[in-house]
């Protein structure tokens, strides 16, 4: 299942393909949105023109949006909420003496 | 007219008028995605005719747009290929094919010239119609070894444009005289292996006419040129003297 | 957390939560209208490509009506995570069941339209969109922040297009005075039917996709217009127009016009529907052909 609505209707013919871009050298790749592609060589190349007018990347990858799975909103109690209490792997959890510095 | 003058001319109106006819396509493409895509080279050929209409001007005191709007027919000096009005989608892709192969083996060419103004535009577009060949070559295959329809309508586009690819090669006492320019007699066989590679892998056959239309370097253009110029002009035209 | 709180706490609704019914169907309605919106309003401006009088101006107006077949893109994917398909989306616009904004259905008459345009219906867009930008559904608010931060340029250019023309011959003066005749009531009619007339507002609000009413926004797009006809020199074509208490008080446009227009009575309804119906007929071998090529890949791959 993909980050889209659960609800389905028929498919185009032209698969839908997810895009994301890094922006420049150091940053990850962000999803920006998506667009339709018959196949993976044309979506990376609509991708370019749709998404790179402006200089936006130096780099882009093209997903099909039906091979992505992803959590469903039922499950996020389970999936995220353990790692709420878990505060200690933030490094505001620890209090540092005053004067102390490069800690 | 110096030589210079009149073949930067001659590079700068093949940019300026497929930049015309790939235009029309904004707001007609197949699909969306390709409205983008079709401006980009559109904006890319646009670019390129501006930088060498810009120089040539500067050679003989005028302004890009001074040569874009004030000139008549039979002083344009682009390639009857660039000029035809466009056809059905297959058309337009091969006409890319023919054209940015052509400009892809020119600017590859002269950016090492010793003109360092044309080198400098050579160096930008070279990369800008690489995509471009890489666009057609993408959609040639599609069409050529897509569906029947599609097949039929890409050879037709290969076969009809075929004839006017001979007058982007031909050689003439000016660019033999100019050491700066290209002679474009000396890319043909390099072009004609890179697009034959495109349409042999499309499934298309390979084109066989062998009557070449010529005079568009010497401004003998087809009938449609004087519409192009036309629309393209009119305005400019009707208000001689303003700033726009 | 559910909707409705989540709603209430100003947060971003997301394509997989839950969501009313209601909900789901007035985003997708908007979210594709505005859509069918920029792809149509490429047809207005396109029509001046072939024609824009200097090549400078030729290739800001190619990347203004580009840039419009990628907002209309980045809209569609919008909707398409709301669980509709681009496909089916289209039909609805060429089948006329889905509506676009009207003011697509008025002529670009002169170069001086093409000025109009930008300043004017770009600039109500602006009004219109930037506070969609905070909109409750996640896709459409970054969408639109998008579609924002491309569309600045769009207005200047417009505007600069007339300044230059106000500035130049009587004949491109009279040009730039003529298209804010034409243009300045349809422009106003963008925001929609006044408060007391329109239908959808109130739920809209409660559900964070609208933010301001529309007369709220007209008023807005008319204090800021003014003085920037002042500063062009152009007069804004409204016997009753009035500054008082921080605001330009200005005559109602025609709404019926508005309605009619909607209806299909306008100068290019047909005119800009059948354009795109044909461009998408005349593309179906296209898009057939990429598919069909790709099945053969994949079935020479497998």
């Amino acid at each position: 299942m993909t980050e889209r609505s659960e609800v389905t209707s028929k498919h185009s013919v032209e698969p839908l393909y997810e895009v994301f871009v890094r922006s420049r050298r150091g940053l990850s790749h962000t999803h920006v949105g998506s667009l339709h592609a018959p196949d993976a060589t044309m979506a990376l190349r609509n991708a370019r023109d749709v998404y790179t007018r402006r200089q936006e990347g130096v780099s882009i990858w093209v997903v099909r949006a039906a091979d992505i799975t992803a959590s469903s909103p039922d499950e996020k109690d389970e999936f995220f909420d353990p790692a709420g209490d878990k505060v200690y792997r933030h490094p505001t959890f620890y209090e540092v003496p005053e004067g102390v510095e490069h800690l | 007219m110096s030589d210079l003058f009149a073949y930067t001319l001659r590079l700068g109106d093949d940019a300026l008028i497929s930049a015309q006819r790939t235009g029309e396509w904004i707001a007609a493409a197949p699909q969306l995605e390709e409205d983008v895509a079709l401006g980009n080279i559109a904006l890319d050929q646009l670019g390129q005719a501006r930088s060498l209409l810009q120089y040539a001007g500067s050679l003989d005191g005028r302004t890009e747009d001074e040569l874009a709007y004030f000139r008549d027919e039979r002083e344009f000096l682009n390639v009857q290929l660039c000029e035809l009005p466009n056809g059905d989608f297959g058309f337009a892709m091969a006409r890319l094919l023919y054209f940015a192969t052509y400009q892809h083996l020119l600017y590859d060419e002269l950016r090492s010239c010793a003109d360092e103004t044309l080198a400098g535009v050579a160096g930008k577009a070279v990369k800008e119609v690489a995509y471009h060949v890489d666009h057609a070559t993408q959609w040639v295959l599609r069409l050529g070894d897509g569906t029947e329809e599609s097949h039929r309508r890409m050879q037709a586009g290969l076969d009809t444009l075929w004839p006017y690819t001979a007058e982007l090669f031909e050689s003439d006492a000016l660019v033999q005289r100019l050491e700066v320019a290209v002679d474009p007699a000396t890319l043909h066989d390099s072009w004609s292996d890179r697009v034959l590679a495109v349409i042999d892998e499309s499934t298309c056959e390979r084109p066989s006419s062998s009557y070449q239309h010529s005079g568009g370097r010497s401004g003998r253009h087809t009938e449609h040129m004087g519409y192009l110029l036309a629309e393209l002009q009119h305005v400019a035209r009707s208000h001689p003297g303003a700033t726009w | 957390m559910d909707f409705q709180a989540t709603i209430d706490a100003d947060g971003r609704i997301e394509p997989r939560d839950a969501m009313p019914d209601g909900y789901r169907k007035t985003l997708i309605r908007q979210i594709a209208q505005h859509a069918h919106s920029e792809i149509i309003g490429m047809q207005p401006e396109g029509n001046w490509i072939g024609r824009a009088p200097s090549l400078r101006r030729k290739a800001i107006l190619m990347a203004k009506v580009q840039d419009e077949a990628g907002h209309g893109l980045y809209l569609y994917a919008a909707a398409e995570t709301l669980g509709v398909d681009r496909a089916d989306l289209l039909d609805l616009l060429h089948s006329g069941k889905q509506k676009y904004s009207s003011i697509f259905n008025y002529p670009t008459l002169t170069w001086a339209d093409i000025g109009a345009i930008g300043w004017l219906v770009d600039g109500a867009a602006i009004v219109n969109q930037v506070p969609l930008c905070r909109c409750s559904y996640g896709p459409y608010a970054r969408a639109m922040v998008r579609v924002c931060k491309e569309e600045s340029f769009h207005q200047r250019q417009g505007f600069e297009i007339l300044h230059t023309l106000s500035q130049g011959t009587e004949a491109q003066k009279a040009m730039a005075q003529d298209a804010l005749n034409r243009w300045w009531w349809p422009s106003l009619m963008m925001f929609g039917p006044p408060d007391a007339a329109s239908t959808h507002s109130e739920q809209s609000m409660a559900w964070g996709i609208k933010r301001h009413s529309n007369d709220e926004l007209r008023q807005r797009f008319v204090d800021m217009t003014v003085p920037q006809a002042d500063v062009l020199g152009l007069r804004v074509p409204d016997d009753g127009l009035v500054y008082e208490d921080g605001h330009y008080r200005f005559t109602e446009p025609d709404y019926t016009e508005l309605y009619d227009v909607v209806k299909g009575n306008g100068p290019c309804n047909q005119q800009r529907l059948s354009h795109r119906v044909k461009a998408h007929e005349d593309g179906a071998w296209v898009r057939e052909a990429a598919a069909a090529y790709a099945a053969k890949k994949e079935a020479r791959a497998a």
